[in-house]
């Protein structure tokens, strides 16, 4: 270190928000040295993107109340009310989904709103609006700044039909041009890359930040935390953890501190477990299981789940847990061999899962859980009804909706899972969080399945609600025998109540846990740094 | 300060309201200018009748997920040949048919043109709705045009089709088909005058509304059976319904169908009310008074019930046929009902289009 006191480009303090009194962010620090690559890392929900929205004022921020604490750049204290006024500051970012004009030349892509212009005769007349663009300096500004970072690539071909990687760098390239910039944001660069168009992307991370422009980078890869940055600051809950420098910190460590020592059990573990799980008893067996789901790709996984357990898929959002559940459900296109209880599932014709005895909860309640406008007795009954010819009588030849025996069904539900509602005619879209996922799970149990999987079952409702579901599923497990998948981001809930935990990175699995296991091993796992297998780190 | 009648207003719909107070302040003006108020009571149930299946059409394709069906004209050329075809075999006055007597004949020639008109319709709503299928999320688009299409189509193929009898085609050996050909020889009013009673000065077609309300069971029974369930849901929300299995095209489909072959048997019982058929570009806006109708019952391009179609069609159809007479009080001689027609049927569709929240963003 040079200079005894460090200077800092970007000095954030103190920094809290509230969305709607729930508290995001608790008094978060973040401190970035000029040209030095700085890593902020978290889990899901940790704080990160809130942060980032507050550095550039973006509206998000602004029409939620604001938010509290001091930002200094360069020393000098600003408010940053608007994105303008960011870029102004000199602070850029590089989007995790990219914003460029796919009909657009890649010269035109990097100066688009700052192009270069000369006067002509009709901007004389018309004002500067009119005035023609001058290519030939927008070329070079652009040919510049992709030599920068070092892409092989004409200025003037269109962007459309460019490979992913492609696009990230013209990305970056467009926030190189801009002049005076000082800070540079990737959000997840490397979500969407291919491993040999990740290298490149860190080699030319390096480049930039060694012309003096300082790096924010937000990564859930634990490896390339470590090939590149200096520096980094960890979230937890909105909470600041820590600041390490690289250099005095190790793999291990950071995982730790990712994940943190958070083991208050969510279940009170009353009911002995009597369960005998037999391993060569399985329930779901998949082998080189791929699932197409944007956002939520699987891509090749063997895994077998035992009948009887609990079993609990973890990972970070977008690393494809998700998919597994939806792909079995027909819901996206899926590939590979899927078994239920030894029978081959067809993946290609819908329902076939639930004619298995397969009942899936969604993670997406609201868009694929529930008939928001029909009633809570319609919701409860459906699947049943369509899957297991349930709650109908026939009539002649035809074969209609048996109101009294799906009312008293709907009825039962509602008492036994304590779903809080005026009445089961309630339209299931006027339900808190809670109980939406109380009949979102009430119609799965109906279907009377085997094997239950429950996708994100705490996602969006509060702390006493929550601690019913996961004890209800417990329940389920202990006393009917019902195999339970629990796929969920939050890693707590799945060491309260999972007997395994497949833990998925970058569509693969990463390894089995076990809910003991050490914090260092889940957030290894998290972050990518047994890809494909354990190794031992 | 609070006003204490917006939260009812708001539950009741805003257009419901101005519509609702439209109607009555028709009736008022009709007693007002001494007219027959029984005279225009007894209208407003004959076209009740008349139009309320057409309307009830758009009850399956809302809620099979397809939205408004402005394409309606596709099941109404169905149940147009359907009754072509009926007069071409001059069924109504089939010797034999007669004997037994002559209301038997008309509704054997009326019912058997229904049934012409569903087996044709069934065809084409379902090619329709293989359509549809393709062009999700742009639905209520296509189905403009592909009814304005149809009725285009239809007007070159109603002067090439080779029916002959003479009650068809233009006078004087003419070729091709009339602009409009009375039913008085086959089933005219078959249905309106079936078991027609007059109560006050009131005339009730029993017959036409039992027919309308049979039909309205029928569609409520279908809503409440295992596909009809199923294809609400693929309406409502198509992930929930993959979910649970159900093949939303496939229901989307028979949703189309069923809609389809409403509107044939809609026009057949629009036609007998109304004396006549008319062919060419007379059904051209048949879709956007029906459309209106359900609309101003309180439907939304998302959901449709029987009840929507019962209130709006009496509703719709109440002010056009006191708008008429009223408003020649008013202005002798002008067209100003049309004038109404046009701006209620337009205005209350743009208002509940402008209602549509976005897409999910799903599917």
């Amino acid at each position: 270190m040079e200079k005894e006191k460090e200077t800092y480009v970007l000095k954030m303090d103190n920094i809290a928000k509230e969305y709607y009194g729930n508290r995001v962010l608790k008094g978060v620090n973040l401190h970035i040295r000029p040209g030095e690559i700085h890593a902020l890392m978290g889990e899901n929900g940790a704080g990160k993107s809130t942060l980032m929205n507050i550095l550039f004022g973006m509206p998000v921020i602004h029409t939620t109340g604001g938010y509290e604490g001091t930002i200094e750049v360069n020393g000098n204290a600003v408010n940053i009310d608007t994105p303008l006024k960011a870029m102004e500051l000199g602070i850029g970012m590089v989007h995790q989904e990219f914003m460029l004009i796919p009909g657009f030349s890649v010269t035109e892509n990097i100066k688009v709103g700052r192009e270069k212009s000369v006067p002509n005769l009709a901007s004389r007349v018309f004002g500067p609006s009119m005035e023609s663009l001058d290519f030939k300096a927008m070329r070079k500004d652009a040919r510049k700044a992709l030599k920068t970072i070092g892409l092989q690539i004409e200025e003037y071909v269109k962007v459309a039909g460019l490979p992913v990687g492609y696009m990230q760098f013209i990305e970056i390239a467009r926030e190189l041009d801009k002049t005076g910039i000082q800070i540079l944001v990737f959000d997840e660069p490397t979500a969407v890359l291919t491993e040999s168009e990740a290298e490149r992307l860190l080699e030319a991370m390096r480049v930039i930040s060694s012309q003096g422009i300082a790096i924010i980078f937000i990564t859930h890869r634990l490896d390339e935390v470590m090939a590149v940055a200096d520096s980094m600051t960890i979230l937890r809950d909105g909470e600041f953890v820590a600041r390490k420098e690289i250099k005095d910190t190790n793999v291990v460590e950071i995982a730790e501190l990712m994940i943190g020592r958070k083991m208050e059990k969510l279940v009170d573990d009353a009911g002995e477990d009597s369960r005998s799980i037999d391993e060569s008893q399985i329930a779901v067996s998949l082998r080189d299981y791929k699932v197409n789901m944007p956002g939520e790709q699987v891509k090749g996984i063997d895994l077998d789940i035992r009948k009887g357990e609990i079993f609990g898929i973890g990972g970070l959002a977008g690393q494809g847990k998700l998919g597994i559940p939806n792909g079995i459900m027909g819901l996206y296109k899926a590939q590979g061999q899927v078994k239920i209880n030894g029978e081959v599932l067809n993946l290609t014709k819908l329902g076939d899962a639930l004619d298995h005895k397969v009942a899936f909860v969604s993670e997406d309640r609201r868009g694929v859980g529930l008939l928001l406008d029909e009633s809570i007795e319609q919701n409860i009954i459906f699947s049943a009804m369509q899957t297991n010819g349930k709650f109908l009588k026939k009539i002649g030849w035809m074969r209609l909706y048996d109101g009294a025996a799906g009312k008293s069904h709907a009825e039962e539900m509602v008492k036994t899972l304590d779903i809080r509602c005026t009445g089961i005619k309630q339209p299931a879209g006027a339900l808190s969080g809670g109980n939406q996922q109380k009949v979102c799970l009430a119609r799965a149990l109906t279907l009377e399945p085997d094997i239950l999987f429950v996708s994100e079952p705490t996602r969006g409702i509060d702390i006493g609600a929550k601690k019913l579901v996961l004890e209800y599923l417990a329940k389920l497990n202990r006393e009917q025998g019902m195999t339970v998948i629990i796929v969920s981001s939050e890693l707590m809930e799945l060491r309260s109540v999972a007997d395994r935990i497949g833990i998925i990175s970058d569509g693969k699995l990463a390894c089995i846990l076990k809910p003991d296991d050490s914090d260092a091993d889940f957030g290894l796992a998290m972050s990518g740094a047994w890809k494909g297998g354990r190794k031992d780190a | 300060m609070r006003n204490p009648l917006k939260p009812l207003v708001e539950k009741f719909g805003l257009p419901r309201v101005i519509i609702v107070s439209f109607f009555l302040f028709l009736i008022a003006a009709a007693g007002m200018f001494h007219m027959n108020l029984m005279q225009l009571l007894s209208d407003c149930l004959r076209r009740w009748g008349m139009y309320g299946i057409l309307a009830l059409a758009m009850v399956p394709a809302v809620q099979c997920g397809i939205g408004l069906n402005f394409g309606i004209s596709m099941g109404i050329v169905g149940g147009l040949l359907g009754g072509l075809i009926v007069i071409q075999f001059r069924v109504a006055e089939m010797p034999s048919l007669v004997a037994v007597h002559p209301l038997f004949a008309m509704w054997v020639a009326v019912l058997l043109a229904i049934v012409i008109g569903v087996v044709l319709a069934t065809g084409i709503g379902y090619l329709y709705g293989l359509l549809l299928n393709r062009v999700k999320g742009s639905e209520m688009t296509v189905t403009t045009y592909v009814g304005f299409s149809i009725i285009a189509f239809m007007n070159m193929m109603w002067m090439l089709l080779p029916f002959t009898d003479g009650e068809l085609i233009w006078p004087n050996a003419g070729k091709g088909l009339r602009n409009t050909i009375s039913l008085a020889a086959s089933f005219s009013n078959v249905m309106n005058k079936t078991l027609a009673f007059t109560v006050a000065g009131v005339t009730v077609p029993t017959g036409l509304l039992l027919f309308f309300f049979l039909m309205c069971f029928l569609v409520w029974l279908f809503m409440r059976s295992k596909t009809g369930m199923a294809m609400g849901a693929a309406g409502a929300n198509p992930m929930f319904a993959t979910a649970a299995g159900i093949n939303v095209n496939k229901m989307r489909i028979i949703g189309t169908v069923l809609s389809t072959v409403l509107a044939a048997v809609g026009i057949l019982v629009y036609a007998q009310g109304f004396g006549f058929i008319q062919l060419y570009n007379g059904p051209m806006m048949m879709g956007f008074t029906s459309v209106a109708a359900v609309l101003i019952g309180g439907a939304s391009p998302k959901k449709a019930r029987i009840t929507h179609v019962l209130i709006g069609t009496f509703l719709f159809q109440g002010i056009m046929a006191l708008g008429l007479p009223v408003a020649n009080q008013f202005i002798p001689e002008s067209n100003l009902s049309e004038v109404a027609r046009l701006i209620i049927s337009n205005g209350i569709i743009i208002y509940a289009l402008s209602q549509v929240k976005g897409g999910s963003g799903r599917e």
